[in-house]
């Protein structure tokens, strides 16, 4: 699989951004971490908008920049389609007119999309004849998306697109982002500082912190890693899993989910059987036993797993990661007392009780 | 109409071409200055700014006199003019061009680069991440919106050099027909008690610069870019 290879050394007055990365140009990957902690930098240097001082960014087999080498292909050579964090579009041209800008430069044959296809998918038709000015917030956006589609990029940048807009608004777009990745199958690199909407979009995680890249991995490898609790806010923490909608139960007001390691239920989905449904388990709403529940339990979903790794313990803090194999990957958070008190050990059998499941598609901040 | 047949019209045909031409050149001349100034975080960039704002604080007569002694067949400047061309820049209107290009730059230049920083780079980043080059991005999205800073600066650098006086009697002297402006003739006629000819070459500058001026405001109100 093509992948774009970075290795930056960006010197700031005040930061420094010094990462090695090798992301999959497949997906959304998402570039997470606090403010300042070099995010929308280092995709200002893979776009070119930024030059590192040290530094080789390669696309697939194509260099885009060698300092070693005096290599430095500007911006508009470059295939990317760039969304930054508010809409910028031009205003002196209609929302045709920007859409039609970067697309009317590309040669017919080397477009990979088309413009009705953009304006489909982002559903734009009847602003096309308006000003930017005359759209909402929202709007602008979705015009912003598609004016970086319609140039056709190898590979789509996109900092923040949703950090301007309210609640009800980021619900809106995010489905349009998602189409983006399922549809056009153009890879898709996403900065992000709100976990929410990496949970809902992200398949590739890649956390920053202090301009260095701490984690990296698939999402749920790095949710569920037992040794991120330094970098995760302990609220997030957890694995992502991905499950089928097997059946309703109307009686109950419940949903029964399938995936590779058993079942769930959560509360009632509107949604067919069949569909697919991306579910979040926070480590702290997993609790272990180490018997078989023989009594009844409150708690709905129990189940098998085998102890694959214990976090650090650190004497200063009660709390530690356990990572736990259910089929797939799952995190639990325990206390230091009950890791003493239940004797842990990889290659444990235990039972997960899990207290509660998020569901990624409804989580909106 | 005997009153206007009594006026001589040459000098007002001599400043709107002499006007004309200077803002023409200028605009070439100080959009680049200009979008160097806007973008530019070089060290120099203040003296630069320094030297365009000159004229505005300098007495015409100071640069006017650099500026005789510079175009003058002894100095620099004129030296290579007449080496090139056999005549002297000096007391000519393309001397008179130079040193209104001159007096009137910060009035050209300043509207444009405020124009430019407006726009910022901001817009500039976006078309170049949609392919454009730098001068396409130039061409189809700064200077469009800085279209405002480009009608201020060519009526601003028009009208400015239509009133110009001490530059152009240092430089140009009072040569009917070639170097004698509007603003010289009323002077002449002032001189000469001609208060009649003084009075309408005065009334026609002051009602020609008011309307330019209205001109630009109500069109920058009107230009349909909306930058926010």
């Amino acid at each position: 699989m093509k992948t774009l290879g970075i290795q930056l050394d960006v010197r700031y007055p005040q930061f420094r951004l010094a990462v090695e990365l090798d992301l999959p140009l497949q997906g959304v990957t998402a570039l997470f971490g606090p403010s300042g902690s070099g995010k929308t930098t280092l995709l200002r240097c893979i776009a070119g908008l930024e030059r590192a001082s040290t530094g080789v960014i390669r696309f697939g087999e194509t260099l885009w920049q060698d300092e070693a080498q005096r290599v430095f292909l500007p911006v508009s050579k470059r295939a990317i389609g760039y969304v930054f964090q508010e809409p910028r579009l031009f205003p002196h041209l209609s929302v045709r007119g920007n859409l039609r800008y970067g697309y009317t430069a590309v040669a017919a044959s080397a477009r990979n999309v088309t413009f009705d296809q953009v304006v489909d998918i982002l559903d734009i038709h009847d602003l096309l004849d308006r000003r930017p000015h005359q759209l909402s917030g929202g709007e602008q956006q979705r015009v912003a998306i598609g004016r970086a589609l319609l140039r056709s990029p190898d590979l789509l940048l996109m900092d923040e697109p949703l950090s301007s807009l309210d609640a009800a608004r980021k619900r809106d777009i995010l489905p349009f982002i998602q189409r983006l990745d399922t549809d056009l199958h153009i890879p898709i690199v996403y900065v992000s500082h709100s976990i929410q909407e990496i949970l809902q979009l992200a398949s590739t995680l890649v956390v920053l912190q202090n301009g260095r890249v701490v984690r990296m991995g698939s999402l749920s490898d790095v949710l569920a890693h037992p040794d991120s609790r330094q970098f995760i806010e302990e609220s997030h923490l957890g694995a992502v899993i991905e499950t089928t909608i097997e059946a309703h139960d109307r009686e109950f007001g419940l949903t029964q989910l399938a995936f590779p390691g058993g079942k769930l239920f959560v509360p009632y989905q509107a949604r067919p059987v069949g569909a697919r449904l991306r579910v979040h388990i926070l480590a702290r709403d997993v609790s272990l036993v180490t018997s078989p529940p023989t009594f009844h339990s409150s708690v709905l979903n129990i189940l098998d797993a085998t102890v694959k790794a214990i976090g650090p313990v650190d004497p200063a803090h009660p709390f530690v990661d356990i990572r736990l194999d259910i089929g797939c990957p799952l995190l639990a958070t325990i206390t230091r007392k009950s890791l003493v008190a239940l004797g842990l050990a990889p290659g444990q059998r235990v039972f997960a009780q899990i207290k509660a499941v998020a569901l990624c598609q409804d989580i909106v901040e | 109409m005997s009153l206007l047949a009594t006026i001589d019209w040459t000098p007002v045909w001599l400043t709107l071409r002499l006007a004309g031409v200077t803002a023409g050149v200028l605009l070439l001349i100080g959009t680049p200055i200009a979008w160097w100034l806007a973008y530019t975080t070089s060290a120099w960039k203040t003296v630069v700014e320094a030297v365009v704002a000159l004229p505005l604080v300098l007495p015409p007569t100071v640069l006017g006199f650099y500026l005789l002694i510079a175009l003058g067949p002894e100095g620099p400047i004129g030296r290579l003019w007449v080496g090139l061309t056999g005549s002297s820049l000096a007391f000519s209107f393309t001397g008179l061009v130079i040193a209104s290009m001159l007096y009137s730059l910060p009035f050209v230049v300043q509207p444009l680069q405020g124009a430019f920083e407006a726009v910022g780079r901001k817009p500039l980043e976006a078309a170049w991440s949609l392919g454009a080059s730098k001068l396409k991005a130039f061409v189809t999205v700064a200077s469009p919106m800085a279209l405002r800073g480009y009608v201020s600066a060519v009526v601003l650098g028009f009208a400015h050099t239509l009133g110009e006086f001490g530059v152009v009697l240092m430089v140009g002297g009072n040569i009917p027909g070639v170097t004698k402006v509007l603003s010289i003739a009323i002077y002449d006629h002032v001189e000469a008690l001609e208060y009649t000819q003084a009075h309408v070459l005065s009334a026609s500058l002051l009602i020609a610069s008011f309307l330019i001026l209205a001109v630009v405001y109500t069109v920058n109100r009107r230009l349909p870019v909306h930058v926010s």
